[in-house]
C-alpha cells in the first residue's frame, strides 16, 4: 500500500500525485515508469515518472483522467492509500554527454519531459524547452520548465497562451535561428511525435521518444506493448519506453493505440453514468 | 484383493454444450465413494513405478492405501511430504506420462487415476488440515516469482524453519497458476487457499516488487539480510512468429490474452477488462497454453475457434485430457498448417489468417517429424482475433542486473545438478532455468532447490 502525501490538480483533467514508494524512489531514473494500481480491483496503469524524492522515499506520477482506471486513480485523496506502485520499469533516459539539447512536450506528455529537461540541467547541459497545448487552462508545469531551461517557448492551437502553433513551428524556427542541437528529446502524443521527427530527420538532428502505448504488466510478460523499431518488433516496456524517433513506426504505433477505443468510449460513459449517480 | 476392473473411475465433468459457454471448473472431481473405489484398483505393488515418474516423489502407493481405508486425512499428509501443492498438481499434472505413464495396470488397461485421486485428497482436507509453524533456524531466504517453483521452493524452506520471503512482480501471487491456467481448469480459490496454506507455515509474500528493478540480487543479499537466494522468475517473453500482420489489432500472445482473461478477470459478466471478443478466434500453437486459450476464446463467446499446429494429432504437446475437452466444446483442429501472414481489414483490425498446408518429413532434432510445406498450398482461415501461443523465452529482467549470473544461449539460468546457479548462494528453477515447461517440472526444481539451499545454509 502506498500512501498519498499531497494530490493537486494542474488543470481539469491532469492531476499530479506524490505518493510514497521507497523501493521506487530509491532507484528511479528519468524516463523510468511504474505501474499503478488505484484499488485492488483496478486496471494495472503504466504511468511515467515524472519526479522523485529518494530522502522522502517518494515518486510523484502526473495523470491524465482519460478512461474509467485514471477515473478511479483520481478520485484519490491525500492521505489515501494506493494497492500498488511497481517499478521503476523500462530503461533509464541516456543523457550523459549531451551539451544543447531540445526538450519538446505535448499536453500532458509534458510530465514526462519535465524530468529529462530537469536532469539535463543539472548535467549542466543548455536546454532550450518547447512546450505545447490546446488552450490556456491546459498548461501545466510552466514555472518548473522555466527554471530549468536557458530558453522555454510557450506554443498554444489556439493562441490563448504564448504563441499560436504547433511546437514544431517553434522547434523549426530556433533551428533556423542557427541553434544546433545534439539531440532533440519529443514527448507527447504519438502524432505530435511523429512530426517532431518529420522535422529533425530533415536536418539530421537525432530524436529520442518516449512511447506509452497500452500495457498490462510492464516487464515483458504481455508483448502487448509492443512496436516496430527499424523493422524488429520491440516491447516498450522492457527495450523502451524510450526509443530513436527516426525509426519508430508512428502510423502502427498510432493504430494500435486505438485497439480499444470504443471499449474505452464505453466504459468512461459508463464510469461517468456512475460517478454521476453518486453525486446525485 | 484390489479391484480387478481394467477401467478408471471416469472423471464427472460438466455438459461439454453447457461448459463451453462459463468458466466453471469443467472437471468436478471424484466424490468419496469413487475415490475409495478407485483407490482399491491399485496394486500396491512392490517396485512402486508410479513414485519414480512423479517429479516430487510423492508414495504415491502409501497415500492411495490410506484412501482406499477412508483414512483421508492420513492420505493427505503423506502427499504433503512431498508436494506443497497437492489441489494444484491434482488438476494440471500430465499424469498420462508421468505417474499413471508407468503404472503396472495401466499394462492391460488402464492405470489407477492417481491425478484424480490427489486432488480427491486435497480437496477434502484443504483448509481443515493442522498446519505445523516450524521452529526459526535463524536463516532468512528470498524467493523470486510466486508460481510453482517459487511456492514449492517456499513451502519446503519454510518446513525446514527459513524465514522465507517470496517477491512477486504482479499484484496477486500465484504466477502462471493464477495469470495462466483459466479458472475452468484451476479454480483461483485452489491457489489462493494453497497460498493462505503456505501463509499459515510462516511464509511472507510481498506482492508489487519487481526484483531485477525494484532490488537487485545483489540487493537483496548485500542489503536486505538474506542467506540465500531462489531465482523462480518463469519464463515470461512471449514468441510471435515474425510473419507479417502480428502488430495488427486483434492479435494476442497467449499470455496478454490469458493475463487479461484470468488475472484481470475479463471472465466475469460486469468485467472493465478491455478484451476483442472475437466471433472466430485462430489460436496457433499446440500445447496447454494454445488450448487454454482456445478454450477460453470459445468461452467469451466466440462461435468458431481453430487451432492451428504445424504438425499431426499424435504430437500435440498437450495434456490428453485437455485435448479431449477442447474437441468435445467444439474447438476445431487445423492440424499440418502453419500460419504465413495475418490480414487485416481497412481499419487494420484482424479480418483472416493466410496459411499453408504441411507435410512431415524426416526427424528432427527433438525426434519428431519435421513439418514441411506443401508448396501451393495457401489458403485462408477467417478469424478476427489470432492468439499466438508458440511459448516463451525466460525474462531476461534478472540476468541482466545480476553480474555473474551465467545464461545459457536461450537465455536460460545456467545451474549445476543441485540447481545453484553460477552465483555463490544463489539458486534457481523452473521455467527460468528450462524455458516453458510444465508445473510440475517447476515443482520439482523448486523442491531440490530448497533440498540445496538448507544444505548451503547448513554449511554457512
Amino acid at each position: 500500500m502506498h500512501k498519498i502525501i499531497s494530490k493537486e490538480k494542474l488543470n481539469d483533467t491532469v492531476v499530479k500525485m506524490t505518493v510514497e514508494a521507497p523501493y521506487v524512489a530509491k532507484k528511479a531514473e528519468p524516463g523510468q515508469f511504474v505501474i499503478v494500481c488505484a484499488s485492488p480491483d483496478s486496471e494495472r496503469i503504466p504511468l511515467t515518472i515524472a519526479d522523485y524524492n529518494r530522502e522522502e522515499q517518494s515518486i510523484t506520477i502526473i495523470f491524465q483522467t482519460v478512461g474509467s482506471s485514471t477515473m478511479m486513480l483520481s478520485e484519490k485523496q491525500e492521505g489515501d492509500y494506493l494497492e500498488a506502485v511497481a517499478g521503476p520499469l523500462g530503461k533509464a533516459s541516456e543523457l550523459d554527454g549531451l551539451k544543447k539539447v531540445a526538450v519538446i512536450g505535448g499536453g500532458v506528455g509534458c510530465a514526462i519531459a519535465y524530468p529529462v529537461a530537469k536532469k539535463l540541467h543539472g548535467n549542466g547541459a543548455v536546454v532550450h524547452t518547447v512546450t505545447g497545448f490546446r488552450t490556456k487552462e491546459l498548461v501545466i508545469l510552466q514555472k518548473e520548465f522555466e527554471a530549468v531551461s536557458d530558453k522555454y517557448v510557450l506554443m498554444s492551437d489556439d493562441g490563448s497562451c504564448g504563441k499560436k502553433g504547433l511546437v514544431t513551428n517553434a522547434l523549426e524556427e530556433l533551428i533556423a535561428s542557427g541553434e544546433e542541437y545534439d539531440a532533440v528529446y519529443a514527448i507527447g502524443p504519438l502524432i505530435m511525435m511523429k512530426f517532431v521527427c518529420d522535422v529533425t530527420k530533415k536536418y539530421g538532428i537525432k530524436t529520442i521518444v518516449s512511447m506509452n502505448p497500452i500495457m498490462i504488466d510492464g516487464t515483458g510478460m504481455c508483448g502487448g506493448c509492443r512496436l516496430t523499431v527499424g523493422g524488429e518488433t520491440k516491447f516498450a516496456c522492457v527495450d523502451g519506453p524510450e526509443f530513436d524517433g527516426h525509426l519508430i513506426d508512428f502510423d502502427e504505433a498510432m493504430d494500435r493505440s486505438r485497439m480499444y477505443g470504443d471499449f474505452e468510449k464505453h466504459a468512461r460513459e459508463e464510469a461517468c453514468n456512475l460517478l454521476h449517480k453518486e453525486v446525485q | 484383493m484390489a479391484d480387478m476392473s481394467p477401467k478408471k473411475h471416469p472423471m464427472p465433468t460438466l455438459d461439454a454444450k453447457e461448459r463451453a459457454k462459463s468458466f466453471k471448473e469443467v472437471a468436478v472431481g471424484y466424490d468419496r465413494e469413487t475415490a475409495v473405489a478407485e483407490a482399491k484398483r491399485c496394486l500396491n505393488c512392490k517396485h512402486k513405478p508410479c513414485t519414480q515418474g512423479c517429479p516430487v516423489s510423492i508414495d504415491i502407493p502409501a497415500f492411495i492405501e490410506k484412501v482406499a481405508q477412508e483414512k483421508f486425512e492420513e492420505a493427505y499428509q503423506i502427499i504433503r511430504q512431498s508436494s506443497t501443492l497437492p489441489a494444484v498438481c491434482g488438476r494440471v499434472c500430465p499424469q498420462e506420462t508421468q505417474c499413471e505413464g508407468r503404472c503396472v495396470r495401466g499394462i492391460k488397461g488402464e492405470s489407477v487415476g492417481i491425478g484424480r485421486l490427489e486432488r480427491f485428497v486435497a480437496d477434502y482436507c484443504s483448509g481443515k488440515s493442522e498446519i505445523e509453524v516450524k521452529e526459526s533456524n535463524g536463516k532468512k531466504v528470498a524467493v523470486i516469482g510466486s508460481g510453482p517453483s517459487g511456492l514449492t521452493c517456499a513451502g519446503e524452506l519454510a518446513k525446514a524453519g527459513c524465514d522465507v520471503t517470496v517477491f512477486e512482480a504482479l499484484h496477486i501471487a500465484g504466477g502462471v497458476l493464477v495469470y495462466g491456467i483459466p479458472e475452468f481448469r484451476l479454480p483461483k480459490q485452489i491457489v489462493k487457499n494453497e497460498i493462505e496454506t503456505l501463509k499459515a507455515m510462516g511464509v511472507k509474500i510481498v506482492t508489487n516488487v519487481i526484483i531485477g528493478k525494484s532490488l537487485s540480487v545483489d540487493d537483496l543479499i548485500q542489503n536486505e539480510g538474506f542467506d540465500a537466494v531462489f531465482i523462480g522468475s518463469g519464463a515470461g517473453l512471449p514468441r510471435f512468429m515474425g510473419i507479417p500482420g502480428e502488430n495488427l489489432k486483434g492479435v494476442y500472445s497467449a499470455n496478454e490474452f490469458l493475463t487479461r482473461v484470468n488475472l484481470m478477470k475479463a471472465y466475469e459478466e460486469d468485467s472493465r477488462t478491455p478484451i476483442i471478443k472475437a466471433k472466430k478466434v485462430c489460436v496457433v500453437g499446440g500445447g496447454n497454453v494454445a488450448m487454454d486459450a482456445a478454450r477460453c476464446a470459445l468461452r467469451l463467446g466466440a462461435e468458431n475457434v481453430h487451432i492451428i499446429y504445424r504438425r499431426s494429432m499424435s504430437e500435440l504437446p498437450a495434456r490428453a485430457e485437455e485435448v479431449e475437452n477442447a474437441i468435445e466444446e467444439g474447438i476445431e483442429f487445423d492440424i499440418l498448417t502453419n500460419p504465413v501472414e495475418i490480414i487485416g481489414d481497412e481499419n487494420n483490425f484482424v479480418k483472416a489468417v493466410k496459411c499453408v498446408k504441411m507435410e512431415l518429413g524426416e526427424p528432427d532434432a527433438s525426434g519428431r517429424r519435421r513439418p514441411v510445406e506443401v508448396e501451393g498450398s495457401e489458403f485462408e482461415i477467417s478469424a478476427e482475433s489470432v492468439i499466438i501461443a508458440i511459448g516463451t523465452s525466460p525474462n531476461p529482467l534478472i540476468k541482466n542486473t545480476t553480474p555473474g549470473l551465467s545464461v545459457n544461449s536461450r537465455g536460460g539460468l545456467v545451474v549445476d545438478e543441485s540447481e545453484m546457479t553460477s552465483k555463490q548462494g544463489v539458486y534457481a528453477g523452473g521455467d527460468a532455468v528450462t524455458g516453458a515447461a510444465t508445473v510440475i517440472l517447476a515443482m520439482g526444481a523448486g523442491k531440490l532447490a530448497a533440498k540445496s539451499i538448507i544444505e548451503y545454509l547448513n554449511k554457512q
